[in-house]
């Protein structure tokens, strides 16, 4: 704070103007809503009128009451098997793919791009291309299958309760894997050239490089691309609702917290009930969810890349 | 990121809709229907040549947000002067806080002799009042091909196995019996709807109402049964993974020779595909000579803020909105099956579809089941969407359907 006293006041204006607008935009559209949705959630709601103070009863009802509890739980279960495999598929595949980028192959500048252009891509031209590419029956996967002569494993995929949620979690991964692998890849090439030609002449394995030497070192870049997912799979929205709809058609097999959230608040095309209470209390359940986890998880990983560097 | 997100479109939604009350003599209307703006413009045009000192401004939102900027505005005082509202749970969000006037004969002369299920879709169920005029209703029956059907030497199915005669008989021809799929949610309950109503019949919707028989009666049962026998040969290939617009190109491209759906549906069919012969024809009955029936429902009503300084003027515009001039320009411009008593319908489907009214009950879910949750809509949507992909049985269906309404309907809770 002294610094700050010392500094000429032209500098100071400068740095509050700087300042001011977007911590105003901020407070106005992250802070507020956020600390309205914490007190909209002690309410009980007619519509969008609110009624009496009930205290904790909008948290305990998603909880363990119906009819929400046993949504509110499949929901989160999904979010739980969505951020596992993404985990897996999304990151572990992008820690390879980045991996085979460090090596410089032939074409790895293509390839860089190529792995990171879906990333950019809006996620409403990925649901609606994939919707297309998983049609049951103009679907070039189905035709695809068809024409290799397996036929008989063609399915409805995002029809059927087996395959609808598998199907999104692949569409999500090929979506974002460019992410992680980019942020590994910096990590990768922030690794001294000279530890691993060190460690070459010393005759490691590949395996070894990779596993004893490359991926601790990457540390600071696993930390941050879990953490991101983490918070991605739990708010996990867009692609469930563009694909499947705010029901996790079909029959809520693809139903996570984001979508139950969404219409238990503002409601539906078949239900016309708007209930901020309960609404708000799943939003304030996950942001506390997501926060807390967030928090402990990303000391214990910072902790990590110490112990590991 | 997303609730987050949610909640601010919420809050930028109610500081968007802040502008100004009207002045006298000034009418805000709010509608769901920016794309029918040009005829509303018209019909405004229509209303001034009698009125020509109340300026009636045209506001339209987008549909999946409407309710939301409508609610925080009328909660927040800065409604407009006349709205367009939903029907049955829908619109008690909106009535039951004391937003909207009510309208009676005095006010709005003629309305009684509204149909009684449009009235009743605006009607606060805890003090019987009406508090909009209703506009339009939707039908739920088949649309079919009928150049396919001639094609192929089938007749108009009367009866349930007819239906499932000419079912296989187009099939044999290589065509698609049904275009529908059931990928998207909702699309269960029309298919519930369009096909099942004259096997269910009258007597089924007052014995559910009354408490007499639930969702696990032997009628719905039953019907429901025939429905997954018939989807299982005759809906569209993989019906699992086909979603709604799937479903319209497989109609309107021909390739598929009925639609079991809505009214609204005619309408994008030819629009998709101009070329088109289409009719419509109601849910076959069990056995020949009972009461062929439709299922419908009403889409919304016009209402006025309760608040408006303005009461006068917008009761005269709500009088135009309830006249059989509005209505005769409202059906025949905007394709609208319009309640009001005495329209003329010129399109022959329109036509046809207002003479299938007369015998009709209600679409049962979405007009008795969406007052609370868990919406009888929502319920019966998933168990009917799981029951066709051969997942329950039609039995485990109903009881699902009916345990979870029985959470708040007293005649279920015995």
């Amino acid at each position: 704070m002294s610094a700050n006293l010392e500094w000429p006041l032209r500098r100071r204006v400068w740095v509050t103007f700087l300042i001011v607008p977007p911590l105003a935009f901020m407070t106005a559209f992250v802070v507020v809503p956020i600390l309205s949705a914490f007190v909209y959630a002690f309410y009980d709601w007619q519509g969008l009128k609110r009624a009496d103070f009930v205290g904790l009863r909008n948290f305990l009802d998603v909880l363990g009451r119906e009819p929400w509890a046993a949504t509110t739980w499949r929901a989160f279960g999904h979010n739980v098997i969505v951020f596992v495999t993404l985990m897996i598929l999304q990151n572990g595949f992008g820690f390879l793919l980045a991996y085979a980028l460090s090596r410089q192959l032939p074409g790895h500048r293509f390839h860089r791009v190529a792995v990171f252009l879906p990333v950019i891509l809006s996620s409403v031209i990925v649901a609606l291309v994939w919707k297309q590419f998983l049609h049951p029956v103009f679907g070039l996967l189905n035709k695809t299958l068809g024409l290799l002569g397996f036929g008989a494993v063609t399915t409805p995929w995002l029809g059927l309760s087996e395959t609808a949620l598998w199907a999104l979690i692949l569409v999500n991964a090929w979506h974002w894997v460019g992410f992680p692998t980019l942020v590994f890849l910096a990590g990768i090439q922030r690794i001294p050239p000279d530890i691993i030609e060190a460690s070459r002449i010393d005759g490691v394995t590949e395996w070894q490089l990779v596993s004893r030497i490359v991926w601790p070192l990457v540390a600071p870049s696993a930390t941050v691309v879990f953490i991101l997912l983490f918070i991605g799979a739990f708010n996990w929205f867009e692609l469930p609702y563009l694909m499947s709809g705010l029901e996790g058609s079909p029959y809520g097999s693809t139903d996570v917290l984001g979508l139950f959230f969404y219409r238990t608040a503002f409601g539906n095309q078949s239900s016309g009930a708007q209930d901020f209470g309960h609404g708000s209390a799943l939003a304030v359940l996950m942001f506390v969810f997501i926060a807390a986890v967030s928090a402990v998880w990303t000391v214990r990983l910072r902790r990590r890349e110490i112990e590991l560097s | 990121m997303t609730t987050v997100r949610t909640i601010v479109a919420a809050a930028a939604a109610a500081l968007w809709a802040i502008p100004m009350q009207a002045s006298a003599g000034e009418l805000r209307f709010w509608s769901w229907r920016n794309e029918d703006k040009a005829v509303y413009a018209e019909l405004i045009k229509d209303f001034n040549a009698k009125n020509p000192d109340v300026k009636v401004t045209f506001e339209g939102f987008e549909p999946q947000n409407y309710a939301t900027v409508l609610s925080t505005a009328l909660a927040a005082e800065k409604g407009p002067d006349v709205m367009m509202v939903r029907a049955y749970g829908a619109f008690e969000a909106v009535a039951k806080p004391g937003y909207l006037l009510e309208l009676n004969d005095q006010n709005v002369p003629g309305l009684s002799k509204f149909p009684e299920a449009a009235l009743k879709a605006e009607t606060l169920r805890s003090d019987g009042k009406v508090y909009a005029v209703p506009f339009a209703s939707q039908t739920m029956l088949i649309v079919y091909n009928t150049e396919v059907f001639a094609k192929n030497g089938v007749k108009v199915p009367e009866t349930w196995d007819e239906l499932v005669d000419a079912s296989k008989k187009l099939k044999a021809a290589g065509v698609i019996p049904f275009a529908n799929g059931t990928a998207t949610a909702w699309q269960n309950e029309t298919i519930v709807g369009a096909l099942l109503s004259s096997m269910l019949g009258k007597q089924f919707e007052a014995d559910i109402l009354s408490g007499k028989a639930d969702f696990t009666d032997k009628r719905f049962v039953d019907a429901l049964a025939k429905l997954q026998a018939l989807a299982k040969d005759n809906f569209a290939p993989s019906y699992e993974g086909i979603d709604y617009p799937s479903s319209q190109q497989l109609f309107s491209s021909g390739a598929a020779a009925m639609f079991a759906g809505g009214s609204f549906e005619a309408a994008p069919f030819l629009k998709a595909n101009p070329a088109l012969k289409l009719d419509v024809f109601p849910s076959p009955a069990a056995k020949a000579g009972d009461q062929r029936l439709v299922a419908q429902y009403f889409d919304g009503g016009y209402a006025i803020n309760a608040k408006t300084p303005n009461k006068a003027d917008a009761l005269k515009f709500i009088n135009f909105l309830a006249s059989k001039e509005f209505g005769d320009k409202f059906a025949n411009q905007l394709s609208n099956i319009s309640p009001i008593p005495g329209v003329a319908f010129k399109d022959p489907i329109l036509a046809k579809v207002s003479e299938l009214n007369k015998n009709s009950m209600s679409y049962l879910f979405l007009v008795h089941f969406r007052y609370q949750e868990p919406s009888g809509s929502v319920l019966e949507q998933a168990a009917v969407q799981k029951m066709l992909a051969g997942k329950q049985t039609p039995a485990e269906a109903g009881a699902e359907i009916t345990k979870g309404i029985a959470t708040y309907f007293a005649p279920f809770k015995k």
